[in-house]
């Protein structure tokens, strides 16, 4: 155990003073929150809010144009913390290459990388496969697989990592209710088996009220309000309020 | 403009920064080298024995009447080896592979794909880019080798058959023999070389900058044959000026 009570593989993260712009458009004016060691952390809001931009930003994919991110107190790009920090990302459209079948998708990491010999990275493969839920399918296509299932066996290329900091980026969009909380489940197992830090951006309202320990709303790329769900619900904030009670069935009403 | 060729070299030096790990992608190489040969041999051992044919047909009649024919096989023979194999296989190339390079790389860059192996820190031009351009490198000036006794072959086919040349196959290739020298040979082959890292890197830098899904990606297509053509026609000149610069 940490010093703080977290478990020794988890990471703090924590994004300070955050701006981004693409061209004339100013996408993150400002953003700053801390995600604890083993948090699961919900970015929620509407969309265009700038959840994704974020999210890319701690993956690494993007950089701010002013403040910076810390992943256990080092700055991200330090070549200390990318040989130390094991991180992983699920993406919105599963992001799978389509030129590989399954298994080479989920075991693309330890082949590329020469860190393990084939033999067992078929047997790790099927293992995460099966933690999935998606035992023997290593032969198939990502093409013939449905969303939901294309979702997974990126969670499964996710855990292959052991990351310690895991990012999802809306992991329940395009799904069907029943599939949205099979993907809720695998966050939550993964949270409790491999104690990670987890970032997730959604703009699903239930999914984030069931699974996060905190939550941030961000609008028009300011943080709103950060609280646990509870908090969230009782936030007087008119902003965070509309989001909340957006209903598609009012519109009978009128 | 100047921001592209920047990007283009940046990337292409990164490419020659990966060549002491290219070994870890040889099953990505052999994958490339097979769909660039295989799929393009045939068409360009066709196209190869029309441009000599067409080469024949057009020169032939002039010299018979001046009297020269006798040299028709020297000067189809250069033509061929020095300019006309590199050059069109390189243009054939750039459409077929290029094309393709361009369209699966900028299709990865927009659904994420790329994005997907950075986070795995998987070195996008390590993995996509360094074994295409080995493969292309190498089969550019393979597929010449083919093309060039087949466009000389075209030629001669013409040079005897056609009743207003009436150049037999034999005078033909004692000319050819005694005009054609190894070295042209090795001039095309090594036009066709540096034709074929241009494909390959700007088909590559398309790619790895397509932005905007399936418009973006029909852009980048376009836009890598047409500017891999562009280089490969002004790129030729100059070549042709260094390679007889330093023949003298």
């Amino acid at each position: 155990m940490k010093d703080d009570g977290s478990h020794p593989e988890s990471v703090k993260v924590e994004v300070r003073e955050l701006h981004k712009s693409f061209r004339m458009l100013h996408v993150l004016k400002g953003v700053s929150f801390t995600v604890n060691p083993g948090e699961l952390f919900v970015l929620m809001g509407p969309s265009g809010s700038g959840k994704s931009v974020l999210l890319k930003h701690i993956a690494g994919l993007l950089r701010p144009d002013s403040g910076e991110i810390l992943i256990e107190d080092q700055p991200l790009g330090n070549p200390e913390v990318e040989k130390r920090c094991r991180r992983a990302m699920v993406f919105q459209s599963a992001a799978l290459l389509t030129s590989l079948t399954v298994g080479e998708n989920v075991g693309l990491y330890l082949s590329e990388h020469q860190l393990k010999p084939p033999a067992e990275i078929a047997t790790i493969v099927a293992q995460k496969l099966d933690v999935v839920g998606l035992k023997g399918i290593e032969d198939r296509w990502p093409g013939d697989l449905s969303g939901g299932m294309q979702k997974r066996v990126a969670v499964a290329r996710a855990l292959v990592v052991e990351p310690q900091l895991v990012l999802f980026d809306e992991p329940t969009s395009e799904l069907d209710p029943v599939m949205a909380v099979a993907i809720g489940e695998e966050i939550l197992k993964l949270k409790m088996r491999n104690h990670a830090t987890i970032i997730v951006v959604t703009h699903d309202r239930d999914l984030a009220f069931a699974i996060a320990d905190r939550i941030a709303m961000i609008d028009e790329g300011r943080i709103l309000f950060i609280g646990s769900p509870e908090e969230i619900k009782r936030s007087s904030n008119p902003q965070i309020q509309k989001f909340l009670r957006a209903e598609l069935n009012t519109l009978k009403q009128h | 403009m100047f921001h592209h060729i920047g990007e283009i070299l940046i990337l292409f030096w990164r490419t020659l920064e990966k060549l002491p790990v290219a070994w870890r992608q040889r099953r990505k190489v052999i994958d490339q080298l097979f769909e660039i040969g295989n799929a393009s041999l045939l068409m360009v051992c066709l196209l190869s024995l029309f441009i000599g044919g067409v080469l024949a047909l057009q020169t032939g009649p002039v010299l018979v009447q001046r009297g020269i024919s006798s040299v028709l096989g020297g000067m189809i023979g250069l033509s061929v080896c020095k300019e006309l194999a590199p050059v069109m296989m390189a243009i054939l190339i750039a459409g077929r592979i290029g094309s393709a390079m361009s369209a699966e790389i900028g299709t990865m860059q927009v659904y994420e794909e790329i994005d997907a192996l950075k986070t795995m820190d998987i070195d996008p031009v390590e993995y996509l880019v360094l074994p295409r351009m080995i493969a292309i490198a190498v089969a550019l000036p393979t597929l010449v080798v083919f093309s060039i006794p087949v466009g000389w072959f075209g030629g001669a086919l013409v040079c005897d058959f056609n009743q207003k040349i009436g150049v037999s196959f034999w005078s033909y290739f004692e000319n050819l023999r005694e005009v054609v020298e190894l070295s042209d040979v090795a001039n095309g082959l090594f036009k066709s070389f540096i034709f074929a890292l241009i494909i390959g890197i700007v088909s590559c830098h398309q790619g790895l900058v397509t932005r905007g899904g399936p418009r973006g990606i029909g852009r980048s297509v376009t836009k890598a044959v047409v500017n891999s053509i562009v280089l490969i026609l002004i790129l030729d000149y100059f070549l042709t000026r260094f390679l007889l610069y330093v023949q003298k």
